[in-house]
């Protein structure tokens, strides 16, 4: 029988929305990992686990894990450390499961790698030995890496997103890296400025399905698409609200479609558009968009969708899911047709993701 | 004399730990109480996280400094690493005021 999971990471702990491949009728489990800041919830779909990435003000950053989906939770963070003397991690921010391992990003900024299920960790310090480090600018959430792609296929390959240094790409697993950030803008540095080697504001990072080098990307300043690998990126910003907002979620199967949460502007309190909440698709590449509405709150929705709050499950049609920073979690499941609210009154949402099951 | 002093500054002395509720929370296997042989609050961490791996990670940061947010106290005093910890003595871990 096939069970569908949302995994929600929230400012108070990480909890589990649970229903049958209808995803009609939904249980919800938490909260857990000690109600600790949760920025982060994924799942290996080869093995179930679950792994929850945060970080306590009195006990540091760390990686939580549970391999009964959520009804007992582990922590460890062995080896998720600086040298002595370094700036230390605040909290574990971001994870990703690639075909070698398992991916942690951190605040400030760098990439951690387990080979025995976050059991243990490993610095990949080839990333902040890059000549640049230097110049990383902490943006509004803290100087943190926030978004991890894996290539599924080729180990060597992953890209990483830094909150405000850019994209970055290793092809060799992580030995090396280089910026990838040609393209996209920066409208806030000065005007002969906007279009530098590094130091753009990404906000969300994704592979698109297929096996292509294809990429999405939501940025402080704008949406942009590029197919290779993010060597050139191309702005797909054209018929959207705004060039403002968080996440990106991919659609599981077709590398043409995209969902995205476009918020009303950086300087305008970061809301729904209108206060009319909307997810966006396009079905081209971002050629075109369309708003997807039925179902959500047309009136008053004064809340935002942070980063890696939308996702997508691997069903067809596919579910979407978004959560809030007001503590909504909305789902739909047919590819963003029509929305149901599956929780009112949870914490602040930092992320959602996904993990279909098949007992 | 001084050769003196200083061994007896390297004699682990025996020590009560009393340990936070948010703490105990994520080790569900340790004490709210335990006794430990140490000579500084180094060492006394040292020994909690031979007791229960992990434990340093979150008394400590990779500075390495007891964490902002935590408290040792020893004698009445706040502690650090190299507090040296008398015989006898109650060391209390707390977690500061926190959190919204």
């Amino acid at each position: 029988m096939t069970r569908v999971l949302i995994l929600i990471g929230t400012k108070k702990g990480a909890f589990i929305l649970e229903s049958d491949a209808s995803r009609h009728a939904w249980e919800l489990k938490g909260p857990f990992c000690a109600t600790w800041p949760i920025q982060h919830v994924v799942a290996d779909p080869a093995t179930g686990t679950i792994y929850g990435a945060g970080g306590n003000s009195w006990f540091g950053g760390a990686i939580w894990k549970s391999t009964d989906r959520g009804a007992t939770w582990t922590h460890s963070s062995a080896g998720l450390a600086y040298g002595e003397g370094e700036e230390p991690i605040v909290a574990a921010w971001s994870l990703a499961v690639g075909s070698d391992g398992l991916y942690a990003g951190v605040e400030p900024a760098g990439l951690f790698k387990s080979t025995d299920g976050g059991e243990t960790w490993a610095h990949v310090s080839g990333l902040r030995d890059h000549p640049s480090r230097e110049h990383w600018q902490p943006g509004g959430g803290g100087l943190i890496l926030h978004a991890i792609v894996p290539h599924p296929d080729d180990a060597n390959k992953i890209w990483v997103g830094i909150s405000s240094a850019g994209v970055f790409h290793s092809a060799d697993g992580g030995t090396t890296w280089e910026p990838r950030n040609r393209g996209t803008r920066a409208d806030f540095n000065p005007e002969d400025q906007r279009y530098p080697e590094l130091g753009q504001c990404v906000h969300s990072l994704v592979l698109a399905p297929g096996g292509s080098d294809r990429l999405y990307q939501q940025n402080h300043c704008g949406m942009y698409r590029s197919d290779d690998g993010g060597k050139q990126w191309a702005s797909i910003e054209a018929g959207l609200p705004s060039t403002f907002g968080f996440p990106a979620a991919a659609h599981p199967r077709d590398p043409e479609t995209l969902y995205l949460a476009p918020l009303n502007g950086d300087i305008q309190g970061r809301f729904m558009p209108e206060a009319k909440a909307a997810v966006w698709r396009t079905r081209d590449g971002g050629a075109s968009w369309t708003a997807l509405r039925n179902g959500l709150p047309q009136k008053d929705a004064y809340f935002g969708v942070l980063r890696q709050a939308l996702a997508t499950d691997r069903l067809d049609p596919a579910g979407v899911y978004f959560g809030t920073g007001g503590g909504a979690l909305f789902a739909s499941a047919d590819e963003g047709e029509s929305w149901s609210c599956l929780a009112q009154h949870l914490p602040a949402i930092s992320s959602v993701e996904t993990l279909v099951v098949d007992d | 004399m001084g050769d003196r002093a200083e061994s007896a500054a390297e004699v682990e002395k025996v020590v009560t730990v009393v340990l936070p509720p948010a703490l105990l929370a994520l080790f569900p296997v340790a004490s709210r109480e335990v006794v430990l042989q140490a000579r500084t609050v180094g060492g006394l961490i040292a020994g909690l996280d031979r007791r229960w791996p992990g434990m340093r990670d979150r008394l400590c940061d990779s500075t390495p400094r007891v964490r902002r947010h935590i408290n040792i106290v020893v004698a009445g005093q706040r502690a650090a690493l190299d507090t040296p910890l008398p015989e006898g003595a109650r060391v209390y871990v707390l977690t500061a005021i926190s959190g919204g």
